[in-house]
């Protein structure tokens, strides 16, 4: 670090140099952190209204567990293949990484497939959100995640068009990087719905 | 110089000011005037809550205008520190002071919280008189289930009897207050709030909605008046000789909205409305939802 | 599917004369703003200056051009209500309920969503980023979206008065009766969109700011040596970042009530409105605490500068402050001790929120010391801070004594409450924004507002203040509620008049505010400021130029203590001249987030009227410029070093022209800062 002053430096300021993606990626988590809160208020607020099915149907009723067995399996597989594609980033092989993010939004599609057919299922058969207190809290909480999950199939589209186009730049392994921090913690959030709703809700 | 000069007088003046206006109206002040021991014990909290928390605020008022005066810039004989940024003692006093405040507060409030809690029945050795007030647009209902009898917008009750209301609402969240007699307590659909009151002698109050409801909310005040026994068994003699019912139908058209609703006797009513109300708000559930009463606690 | 949704040509205002002149200087507003614009032929500045910037300076000043706009838009509210109370003694006034219910409803929400927050947005915006040495916040163009989100939101708040109506349901909008059993119709989902839009610009401002303190301070600028403004700007944007969330889930809960037929919040159906109030409150306290501390920052840089004396107790106010962003999350229920919980968790929240008085206590007490054995000069920055040391201590107070579950449940929704809240956020969150914009000014204009007038604005804030709010705490112990369009008890109505009297001289005090502003720029020429230090300031913001270039700093700053700037005066080493430069890289200029933001506005526009096709329009606006956004590979411009010498030696040579300190003319002043045991 030379002066060129007493008081000044002339190093880069951290925004301009490789620091730049060590911020995006900080901020991320910070990001992560905030939807991380509005989820614990999903919970909660299914929790609290586990109890408020106005007469209607309860999730032991509604729920299938082999359907959420699959959608589990779906997209814990998934984030598994996604390891793969950030293997392969760091390994430099483009080919592996289209394949494996193509791969990704598979598994990823196939699970909104089957969350889709589950709502759209109960919604036919009068247990859409409208029906109750439980009801709203159950579709909120399951559908935002879903909607999270969607967004995430949009943006690995995104990126496997952006790695095609542009190649495995810095700019674009920091994008798969913080991707791959969105795919992981929707990952976890359904690990933890599984847990809270329909494994309670079943047994 | 002028200006910290200026700065003080405005303060003294303002004050003034405030007090002044506070001259009138006060003797006809629901909280200043109390009628009933809740009241005249939340307000006692006040004024203690406000008598210590002048150990703070006077010494900042004082802090603040001698300060202004003496360190003016322009006063070249006050001493000047400008590197003077940390004192120990004076770190102490500063934390310890208000936090020593707080401490001293909170053995007023945690007593006080249990002792004024609204669901604590008021015991006199006199058996309670019990209410059911029902909210709705705009204008409250009052069910007197032991005397099979219901009044809009009056509620009467005898001087020196608890009164044991018993709170749901038919519409909106509303706010149930007397505040000559006690706080308030929120009413809201399919649920049950409780207050316990007592006037100490025979007085004209006022009660009303204090929770936004919309139009008509400007008007959803009731009379509240406190009786000699003999004046009570009189109002309820009056009532029960009143054309009107609540059965089902005259309940229906009762809950329609409306405004500005004269003094209305029944002297019927149908059997637990006070219960099927709440219950319809519960999808059919015809369970008592209040929670078990604590044990009799004196409001002093 | 209908191609206007719900809206149809009864929407606009022609069913009532107040409701037609409301939309009328709504329009008339936009208009004439339009007008002058084309009259001093600036659109192009305009737009591919300051529109499209992704400079956190111009953010910051837009923000703050936001805030004061709507401050007269919320001030109209004020004055309304308070003259509609003043007559409406057994008498229905002048303005029917369906109009002083929305009008107490807009107040609330401007004020706190689009004055106050925007102010703070844009104070820090424009200072943050000089006070750590840094070039920039760390996501610029995040940055820029977050103002147009926030002008979005303000938006649709302004567009209600001409096409539509808005909430009656209060800036807090509690269900049932914002449900769309109670109220439908357009207003409460207004209120919604405008709260939801520009609450993710808050959170992202959140995000924003922590990044760019964590991580993109100048060297030797450890955590123990950032201004105080900066810490609480920190915290604040913890409390943004965790907080906002719970607003988002009670908003969006609340709009699928309304909109999609859910039972959230409804009375039947297994709705539980108890559930709305947590989560808004979860957010509605630490809120405040967002709304507050920066103002405190504020005041703990204004104190320090005009007692021309060091911040006393630096580590304490750390601390304070860090404690009371903590406090705030545990506080949240003293907003509802009435609803029913029972005496022990009442008594656990009130205990929690009287001892969050005990770091504000003592953050009071610091400034004042600052002030002891200081010589203090009464510049309109410095007399708004001494009007505050003493007004929000009565408010600090009240709260406590509102603290206190039993005295709450006399007190809560009467005026006693609404003069609590105002006594801590005109003295403490007004107060401190005003002396932030006297204070900055300087800095971001290069020239200096005019003294007189702003020393008069607070004359007439301080005393309309005090007699606009303290029959209210009469009123309060009077029993009058709050929220009522006309009342039939005579003891309230002079307290009531007087009040009205101090909202008029509060409008006197706006006015000096305006006729300040033009005054100044009008008189520029003779009140610039040269060296970039108008006050003799002790922290790095002023070692910039008035206004600074756009990279704030042409080299990075090296810190060696706290009050770095003042330091390095007193080394004598605070404008020694580089002997090189090098090529800065800074962002931009784009479209694309305002783009977004007017996405942002059409969105919420479309949400409002059920225009579904638009709604899903602007998504996909949204979602598209995000991808160009990151799919562009030159976002960024660079200035070559020689450009950097030119604007630096010119402002070398202004230097030399200048005085070498500009309070030196101050009677008051005690002298320039001077290396350690000089004499």
């Amino acid at each position: 670090m030379t002066a060129a002053s007493a008081t000044m430096t002339d190093i880069a300021p951290p925004s301009e140099g490789a620091e730049k993606y060590e911020e995006k990626a900080f901020g991320f988590w910070i990001y992560l952190m905030s939807d991380g809160v509005i989820f614990a208020l999903l919970f909660a607020t299914y929790v609290v209204m586990l109890g408020n099915t106005a007469g209607g149907p309860t999730g032991k009723e509604l729920f299938s567990l082999e359907r959420a067995a699959g959608e589990t399996a779906l997209l814990l597989l998934s984030s598994t293949t996604f390891g793969f594609a950030a293997v392969a980033l760091a390994a430099a092989d483009r080919s592996r990484v289209l394949l494996w993010l193509v791969v990704t939004v598979a598994l990823g599609a196939g699970f909104i497939f089957l969350e889709f057919g589950e709502f759209s299922g109960m919604i036919a058969q009068g247990a859409g959100p409208d029906r109750s207190g439980f009801l709203s809290g159950f579709f909120t909480l399951v559908g935002t995640h879903g909607l999270h999950v969607s967004i995430g199939i949009l943006w690995i589209l995104v990126m496997i068009g952006q790695v095609l186009i542009k190649g495995l730049t810095r700019p674009v392994a920091s994008r798969l990087a913080r991707l791959g921090l969105f795919w992981h913690f929707l990952d976890i959030i359904w690990v933890v719905i599984f847990s809270v709703v329909y494994l309670p809700g079943v047994l | 110089m002028r200006q910290a000069l200026a700065y003080r007088s405005q303060i003294i003046l303002a004050l003034g000011l405030a007090l002044l206006c506070s001259g009138c109206g006060a003797l006809t002040s629901p909280d200043l005037d109390p009628k009933g021991p809740i009241t005249l014990a939340e307000r006692q909290l006040l004024f203690d809550g406000l008598t210590i928390m002048m150990i703070v605020i006077v010494p900042v008022f004082i802090m603040a205008a001698l300060f202004c005066w003496r360190y003016r810039g322009t006063n070249r004989n006050a001493r000047y520190t400008p590197n003077l940024a940390y004192y120990w003692p004076i770190e102490i006093l500063v934390w310890g002071v208000p936090a020593a405040i707080i401490i001293w507060l909170g053995f007023h409030l945690v007593p006080g919280t249990h002792r004024l809690d609204p669901y604590n029945p008021i015991d006199t050795g006199v058996a309670p008189l019990e209410v059911q007030a029902v909210a709705q647009d705009w204008k409250w209902l009052f069910i007197y289930p032991e005397q099979n009898i219901a009044v809009v917008n009056e509620l009467v009750f005898p001087a020196g009897t608890p009164l044991a209301i018993k709170i749901t609402s038919d519409t909106v969240m509303n706010s149930f207050v007397i505040p000559a007699l006690g706080g308030q307590i929120y009413a809201m659909a399919g649920m049950q709030t409780r207050l316990h009151l007592l006037a100490n002698e025979p007085a004209e109050m006022w009660g009303r909605n204090v929770q936004y409801s919309g139009t008509g909310f400007a008007d959803q005040q009731f009379r509240a008046i406190a009786t000699t026994k003999d004046d009570f068994d009189a109002w309820v003699a009056k009532v029960k000789s009143a054309a009107d019912t609540l059965d089902a139908g005259a309940y229906e058209t009762l809950a329609k909205p409306s405004q500005k609703v004269p003094v209305t006797y029944y002297s019927d009513v149908e059997p637990d409305l006070f219960d099927r109300i709440i219950a319809k708000w519960r999808h059919g559930d015809i369970t008592d939802p209040a929670p078990a009463i604590p044990a009799a606690a004196t409001a002093e | 599917m209908d191609f206007f949704g719900r809206l149809t040509i009864d929407s606009l205002p022609f069913y009532s004369l107040i409701a037609a002149s409301g939309a009328g200087v709504t329009v008339l507003g936009a208009l004439s703003v339009m007008a002058v614009i084309t009259y001093f032929g600036a659109w192009r500045l305009v737009v591919f200056g300051w529109v499209t910037s992704l400079d956190h300076k111009k953010i910051g000043i837009m923000y703050i051009m936001v805030a004061l706009v709507m401050l007269m838009r919320g001030f109209i509210d004020a004055a309304m209500m308070r003259s509609q109370q003043a007559i409406a003694f057994n008498s229905d006034g002048y303005l029917p309920p369906g109009h002083f219910d929305q009008i107490f409803s807009s107040h609330g929400t401007i004020m706190i969503f689009f004055m106050a927050m925007p102010f703070l947005s844009g104070l820090i915006n424009l200072i943050m980023p000089q006070q750590l040495g840094s070039r920039d916040v760390a996501f610029p163009f995040m940055n820029s979206i977050s103002l147009w989100f926030t002008t979005a939101g303000a938006g649709l708040v302004l567009i209600s008065l001409v096409i539509g109506k808005f909430s009656t349901a209060g800036w807090t909008g509690y269900p049932p009766y914002s449900g769309s059993e109670y109220t439908p119709g357009v207003g409460v989902d207004y209120w919604l969109w405008a709260v939801l839009i520009s609450g993710i610009g808050s959170t992202m401002t959140g995000i924003n700011f922590l990044v760019t303190i964590i991580k993109c301070r100048a060297p030797g600028m450890t955590l123990l040596r950032l201004p105080l403004f900066t810490w609480t700007v920190l915290v604040t944007s913890v409390l943004m970042i965790f907080a906002f969330p719970a607003l988002t889930v009670a908003c969006v809960m609340l709009a699928l009530d309304r909109t999609a037929g859910f039972h959230f919040f409804t009375n039947a159906m297994g709705g539980n409105m108890m559930n709305y109030i947590n989560l808004f409150w979860l957010w509605g306290h630490p809120e405040v605490y967002i709304l507050i501390l920066p103002a405190f920052g504020v005041f703990s840089e204004v104190v320090a500068v005009f007692s021309q004396k060091r911040l006393f107790g630096y580590i304490s106010l750390v601390l304070a402050t860090c404690a009371i962003g903590l406090l705030s999350f545990t506080v949240w229920l003293h907003h509802f001790f009435t609803m029913g919980s029972s005496a022990n968790v009442n008594s656990f929240f009130g205990i929690m929120t009287t001892i969050i008085a005990v770091p504000t206590g003592v953050k009071v007490f610091d400034w004042l010391l600052t002030m002891y054995r200081g010589r203090i000069i009464f510049k309109p920055p410095m007399l708004y801070t001494i009007g505050f040391l003493v007004t929000f201590c009565i408010g600090g107070l009240s709260g406590v004594l509102l603290a206190m579950p039993p005295v709450d449940y006399l007190m809560h929704n009467t005026t006693f409450l609404i003069a609590h809240f105002h006594n801590m956020i005109i003295p403490g969150v007004l107060f401190g924004y005003l002396a932030g914009y006297m204070f900055w000014f300087p800095k971001a204009f290069g020239f200096k507002l005019n003294e007189k007038w702003g020393a008069w604005s607070f004359w007439c804030w301080i005393i309309g203040f005090y007699l606009a709010f303290m029959p209210l705490y009469v009123l309060g112990l009077l029993g009058m509620p709050r929220r009522m369009e006309h009342y039939e008890i005579a003891a309230w109505q002079p307290h009531l008049i007087v009040a009205a009297i101090g909202a008029f001289i509060i409008l006197l005090g706006i006015v000096c505010l305006i006729v300040q502003l033009v005054v100044s720029i009008r008189d520029r020429q003779q009140a610039l400021d040269l060296t970039g230090d108008p006050w003799n300031g002790r922290s790095l913001e002023w070692l910039t130029s008035s206004p600074p270039a756009p990279y704030n700093f042409a080299l990075v700053p090296q810190v060696q203590s706290i009050d770095a700037f003042w330091d390095m005066k007193q080394r004598g080493v605070a404008y020694e001249r580089p002997d090189r430069y090098v090529d800065i890289t800074l962002p931009k200029n784009t479209f694309l987030s305002a783009v977004i933001g007017g996405a942002g506005f059409v969105f919420g526009f479309a949400m409002v009227w059920w225009i579904w096709w638009l709604a899903l329009l602007c998504l996909a606006t949204i979602f598209v410029a995000i991808v160009i956004r990151a799919s562009q590979n030159d976002t960024d411009m660079v200035i070559p070093a020689a450009e950097v010498k030119a604007i630096e030696d010119a402002r070398f040579a202004q230097l030399a022209k200048a005085p070498k300190n500009e309070m030196a003319d101050d009677p008051g002043f005690a002298g320039q800062p001077l290396p350690e045991g000089a004499a």
